[in-house]
């Protein structure tokens, strides 16, 4: 939040410095005045009467002060709304011009992005790992697929809500290159801590290359061991929920691995992606997040190794 | 069809004495007696006093914020390192749910509630609270609604899906087993006790106050639980509307929040904030309160702006319930909406800081008596102030989308609540512990506990606005070490340990105390509201002659200033009879004496129909017929509990004819 790479982090940090700074103000203003109090008051040796001189009288003094104070507050705080509201108004108005459309979905514990730009079949599907080109705007159609989650990017813009039944729409933009962290933000149940999400600003040029090999189906693996790490894919339960486009698999219940070797983490941001740490995913995902929707796969060590060299052909 | 009782009946059942004559003398004993609870285990079951009750409610609710103290420890110490593996995603989930929903519902209202129970008659000038037998069921009702909530969680059937239960989580789909049911099985318990517990102090402060208190002399406390038990009536029904819809989701299969089938998610989180957000304020109004029955005591002078510190009580109540969307800005809802909950979300704050304003004029103008509770208070200005400025931060829609959910909302929420409510309700314990207990806490071992506190949760909680701001969200078990948050939650975990050795002290404090503390007498702190014109602990009649009041501060000023009228007025109320539970009503505005009423008896009934409650509420978790079969144990309770005997009527009629 405080390092904003985009228009609307950019706008919200400047009204944090203005109102936070006020904040800071009134809060050394009030410590003030009970320093004051403590260092000038007077202390009551006990058993002391009660001084009631001021119960039929009013106390001009103490009343002018407190009624100013009082006025002063409702005005700064009057000033703080109006800042509050132009502020909202000038993220809100962010232009979409030339902007790209992403479906974004929230799942128990995984997003699934589906690019929605140009004809039907430039439409292609990834998850965890949302690329976006610099200097474009991105509009983001948010649904839910289970229980109720939140997309926040903090470097970004600020959080909004994935509903089931509903639809919210998320609009942001980066001006800088660079991999933003973001997260689920609503508690969504047991794996809450690792529904993570990369939004990867990348150069038009390579945001558009990274598009056409995204919409490209699985290539066909070269050698023996891949080849048979497809066949256990397609035979074993793995195809059951995830899906690689050119094959057989087309279920959607977990994320498309059409190119999940070109991703930079695997289980929403739960493990670096890389060889040893896919195999153990697959060998035993409870292990790495207790309570993922994927269940461990009892394979020989030998089929293990054959399943991820296939998967790491998909690039 | 029962027999009207005999004219010798009624001639024989004629009281014989009345009040008025001071301690020691027959009457005054006679009062005592009639007042007693009755001993033996039976007459421990049957106890209706509002002190007894309310000392129950008090430890009851005090254990309960031990349990939930203990399992926020759990859940610093699981944050102290990044990857830590003391709990798994589903303990420290039904851990952080249960924290939230003890603190909430059965430590935060419940213990306010249980403090009016003591203070406000005492501070009205009355023997009883309104309803004594009613009061006494709601006790019972919410310890059984906690211990169920706990035997659940020992069970390993905890709630799971947060305080706030946000469907379709909480919903039959995605929380299956027993745990949420249990958990919204709880807030029928604790509401129903809450809710009748605001009527017997709404009925209390405007029936039951001493002759001449009228609505513009009585105690800024008094008027702080009135303003709250309001609240209570109009927010609690919310979220009992709610949790009913949703057990009925779950166990019946109604589709209230299910999109699927006509219903709607967001219906739920309207619902529980529209309860959500005043609850926050009905826990922080006590607070004040609190501080507004300290301050005048230990700033030796009446308080400044009585009319303005009233008057902002019951604006921050209306307010309380134009703000709960602010709870939801990330959900889409309209912006220009949006804008109107922010604009009234910093509205409250003018209310609160007109308070804040009256009691630094009034520390400002009186002479300082500087003990314990008037150290807690001050903490209130630096932790309440603190946490009422991040909270006008949050109020800003773009900088709530940013934190909102994140550790900084729970930095801010535990710096009202903590500072606006606890801080305040510790001196409060100082304060009145000499008046529960005829003893004096220790004023040592009072300014460590003290120091303790306030440096142990300062370092606990301010960390986290931090950790919120560098992206940290709420709720989560765990974290990578890559985040670079690691060092921050373990400053936060060593002072959430700093904390936990303070309160441990207070304990250590209370229950010294309570056995060898200093005699306190009756007025230790030369305070100015009645409590303390009556003994230490007070008698269980509270006074043996009701006072009569003619000023706001009836222990400092008896009789109004000025030249003593002629004839002199009067200071007590002789003549109500002391042989019988007979309480003198007065009207609503101006305390005028209105009807004599006679006061119900301890009675066993309370205490079996909360047993029959609890079967009936438990076993509907099971079964829905149990709410058909369940009622009738509990109708033939009540049945019981009002019948009427003919020697009472007998003596109500005897006492309503002239002496």
């Amino acid at each position: 939040m405080f390092e904003p790479a985009g228009p609307q982090a950019h706008l919200i940090l400047q009204l944090w410095h203005l109102i936070a700074w006020t904040c800071a103000g009134v809060f050394a203003a009030i410590l003030l005045v009970l320093v004051a109090i403590l260092l000038r008051t007077p202390r009551a040796p006990m058993p002391a009467a009660p001084d009631l001189s001021t119960t039929d009288k009013a106390e001009p003094g103490p009343r002018r002060s407190v009624a100013t104070a009082v006025v002063a507050s409702a005005l700064l705080l009057l000033a703080l709304v109006v800042a509050s509201v132009f502020t909202d108004r000038a993220v809100a108005r962010m232009s979409l011009v030339d902007a790209v459309n992403i479906e974004l979905t929230g799942h128990q514990w995984w997003w699934s992005a589906r690019y929605i730009n140009g004809p039907v079949s430039d439409t292609f599907t990834t998850a965890n790992e949302v690329h976006i080109p610099v200097g474009r705007p991105v509009i983001f159609t948010l649904k839910a697929d289970d229980v109720i989650h939140s997309i926040w990017v903090p470097r970004l813009a600020g959080k909004k809500d994935l509903i089931p039944g509903r639809t919210a729409s998320l609009q942001l933009r980066a001006d800088e290159p660079g991999v933003y962290q973001g997260r689920c933000a609503e508690f969504c149940g047991l794996e809450h801590a690792f529904m993570g999400l990369q939004i990867v600003a990348d150069p038009a040029d390579r945001y558009e290359a990274w598009a056409a090999a995204q919409r490209r189906p699985a290539s066909e693996p070269a050698d023996a061991q891949a080849l048979r790490g497809r066949e256990l894919f397609l035979s074993q339960s793995c195809a059951m929920c995830h899906a690689v486009q050119g094959t057989t698999a087309g279920a959607q219940h977990g994320p498309d691995l059409t190119h999940v070797a070109g991703r930079r983490e695997l289980a929403a941001g739960t493990l670096p992606n890389t060889r040893e740490n896919l195999q153990a995913w697959i060998a035993d995902p409870q292990k790495h997040k207790p309570g993922t929707n994927m269940p461990s796969t009892p394979l020989s060590q030998a089929d293990l190794s054959a399943l991820v060299t296939y998967l790491e052909t998909l690039k | 069809m029962k027999r009207q009782p005999s004219e010798q009946e009624i001639r024989d059942a004629a009281p014989r004495l009345r009040d008025g004559p001071g301690p020691g003398s027959p009457e005054a004993r006679a009062l005592d007696e009639t007042w007693s609870d009755a001993p033996g285990l039976i007459g421990w079951f049957s106890a209706i006093n509002h002190k007894t009750i309310a000392l129950r409610f008090v430890v009851a609710t005090m254990l309960f914020f031990g349990a939930g103290g203990i399992l926020a420890a759990l859940m610093r110490l699981q944050l102290a390192r990044p990857g830590n593996k003391l709990m798994g995603p589903d303990m420290y989930n039904q851990v952080f749910t249960m924290h939230g929903t003890t603190m909430m519902f059965l430590f935060a209202v419940p213990v306010m509630q249980a403090v009016a129970v003591y203070l406000v008659p005492l501070m009205v000038g009355t023997r009883s609270i309104a309803f004594p037998r009613l009061n006494a069921y709601a006790f019972w009702v919410f310890v059984f609604g906690g211990l169920m909530l706990y035997a659940a969680f020992f069970v390993n059937a905890g709630a799971d899906a947060g305080w706030f239960s946000y469907v379709p989580l909480a919903g039959p789909d995605f929380s299956p087993g027993k745990r949420v049911d249990f958990w919204a099985q709880m807030i029928t318990y604790t509401e129903l006790s809450a809710i009748v517990e605001a009527i017997v102090v709404i009925t209390t402060a405007l029936k039951l106050r001493a002759p001449g208190m009228t609505l513009n002399r009585m105690p800024l406390f008094v008027w702080a639980m009135l303003v709250t038990a309001f609240m209570i009536l109009f927010a609690m029904p919310a979220v009992m509307l709610a949790s009913t819809a949703l057990i009925m989701d779950r166990l019946v299969g109604t589709h209230f929040y299910n999109p699927a089938e006509g219903g709607d998610a967001l219906l739920w989180q309207h619902l529980f904030w529209f309860f959500g957000h005043p609850e926050v304020y009905l826990i922080f109004i006590p607070g004040l309160g609190f501080i507004s029955a300290i301050i005048p005591t230990f700033a030796r002078r009446p308080m400044f702006g009585y009319t303005a510190m009233v008057l902002s009580l019951i604006a921050t109540a209306f307010l309380a319930f134009g703000l709960w969307v602010h709870h939801m800005f990330a959900t889409n809802l309209p912006e220009l909406g949006k804008s109107f909950f922010t604009a009234a979300s910093m509205m409250i704050a003018i209310p609160t800081a007109t308070q804040i304003f009256c009691w630094l004029a009034t520390l400002w103008t009186g002479r300082l008596n500087f003990k314990t509770p008037l150290l807690f208070v001050l903490a209130f200005f630096f932790i309440l102030v603190l946490g009422g400025l991040t909270g006008i931060i949050l109020a800003a829609v773009p900088i709530n989308l940013q934190v909102h959910d994140s550790y900084f909302v729970v930095a801010h929420l535990h710096y009202v609540l903590i500072g606006g409510a606890v801080f305040p309700l510790f001196g409060a314990f100082y304060y009145w512990f000499p008046k529960f207990t005829g003893r004096m806490m220790s004023e040592r071992l009072g300014r460590w506990n003290f120091w303790l506190m306030f440096v142990g949760f300062n370092v606990a909680f301010f960390p986290m606005h931090l950790l919120g701001m560098q992206g940290m969200p709420r709720r989560v078990y765990t974290y990578q070490a890559e985040s670079g948050w690691g060092q921050m939650n373990f400053v936060s975990t060593a002072g959430a340990l700093v904390l936990a050795a303070g309160v441990l002290l207070f304990v250590i404090n209370a229950l010294r105390s309570w056995h060898a503390g200093a005699a306190a007498g009756n007025d230790p702190w030369g305070g100015g509201t009645l409590e303390w014109a009556a003994s230490s602990p007070p008698a269980p009649c509270n006074f043996h002659a009701l006072p009569v009041v003619h000023s706001r501060d009836p222990v400092w000023q008896p009789l109004p200033s000025g030249p003593p009228a002629q004839p002199p007025l009067p200071t007590h109320v002789m003549g109500l009879t002391a042989d019988e539970r007979q309480l003198l009503v007065t009207t609503v505005v101006d305390a005028r004496p209105d009807v004599l009423h006679t006061f119900p008896r301890p009675s066993i009934w309370p205490f079996a129909c909360a047993v029959a409650t609890t079967v009936l509420f438990t076993a509907s978790i099971f079964t829905a017929w149990a709410v058909v079969w369940g009622m009738v144990p509990v109708a033939i309770i009540l049945t019981l509990w009002f019948w009427p005997h003919r020697h009472e009527t007998a003596r109500h009629l005897a006492m309503e004819r002239k002496p």
